[in-house]
């Protein structure tokens, strides 16, 4: 489907602080996925330095990176 | 060291004295990095303000423009709640609903990552070692005493998200 601004990404990024158990807690909390969903993401961040952790429009994608800087992950938005 | 442990809708801990002067340290020290000593070229701030937008440091500034206050107010109520809950400076209970038990698990983060880039942290630290390292070179230095500081924050946040989440996911 033709989108004028096409899709964006929610990228999060690999990070020597984080928890893996919180990294894994906050995609559940904040995005709903299931806890298995949620602990590969995290690995995938772990494993490859980042994932796409949502897409959609901007917007949604700006609202994302905003909740996942509250909670301290790294998190930037680009083109899908 | 002090585990949180699960009370019926709580998470509770008994701490003592030391453990309420670092942790009342570190939580006024989030406070005045986004207060009064808040600025944007500190590498601190940069990781608690990430660029949205790496390539376009335009776009960056403007999302930064209309998000920022609401994130450092939130990052400044999470850090108040972990004062707001301390017990006295002798030491003594913490009791957390989980509302205070999430801002406290935000707050002990931001302060994780605020020391991490302090201490140089990078994925291949290992702690132990870097702490044996220091104690070496001399056991007083105040490197000794951040490292071991940066350990106990992440044990309590491992210790709190258990109780909070429990073993069921």
């Amino acid at each position: 489907m033709p989108v004028a601004d096409g899709a964006w990404v929610t990228i999060v990024w690999d990070d020597p602080v984080n928890l893996m158990s919180y990294v894994t807690w906050v995609f559940q909390k904040l995005f709903g996925y299931s806890h298995e969903k949620a602990e590969k993401l995290m690995l995938d961040v772990h494993h490859k330095g980042k994932a796409v952790v949502s897409s959609g429009a901007r917007e949604r994608m700006e609202h994302d990176a905003s909740r996942l800087h509250a909670y301290g992950l790294w998190a930037t938005v680009d083109r899908a | 060291m002090s585990t949180f442990r699960r009370q019926g809708e709580h998470c509770v801990a008994t701490f003592a004295a030391d453990e309420v002067r670092v942790l009342r340290k570190v939580a006024s020290e989030v406070v005045g990095l986004l207060t009064d000593g808040f600025d944007h070229s500190d590498p601190v701030v940069a990781r608690l303000f990430p660029d949205t937008y790496p390539e376009s440091p335009e776009d960056s500034a403007e999302f930064r423009r209309y998000t920022e206050g609401d994130l450092k107010t939130s990052k400044i109520d999470q850090a108040g709640a972990v004062l707001a809950a301390l017990p006295p400076a002798s030491g003594g209970e913490v009791r957390l609903d989980s509302e205070a038990a999430e801002a406290w698990l935000r707050a002990i983060n931001d302060a994780r990552l605020a020391m991490g880039v302090r201490l140089n942290i990078s994925a291949d630290t290992d702690l132990g070692a870097e702490l044996d390292d220091a104690v070496l070179h001399d056991p007083t230095s105040p490197r000794v005493f951040q490292l071991s500081v940066y350990a106990y924050l992440g044990y309590l946040q491992e210790s709190l998200l258990r109780a909070l989440i429990g073993d069921a996911h």
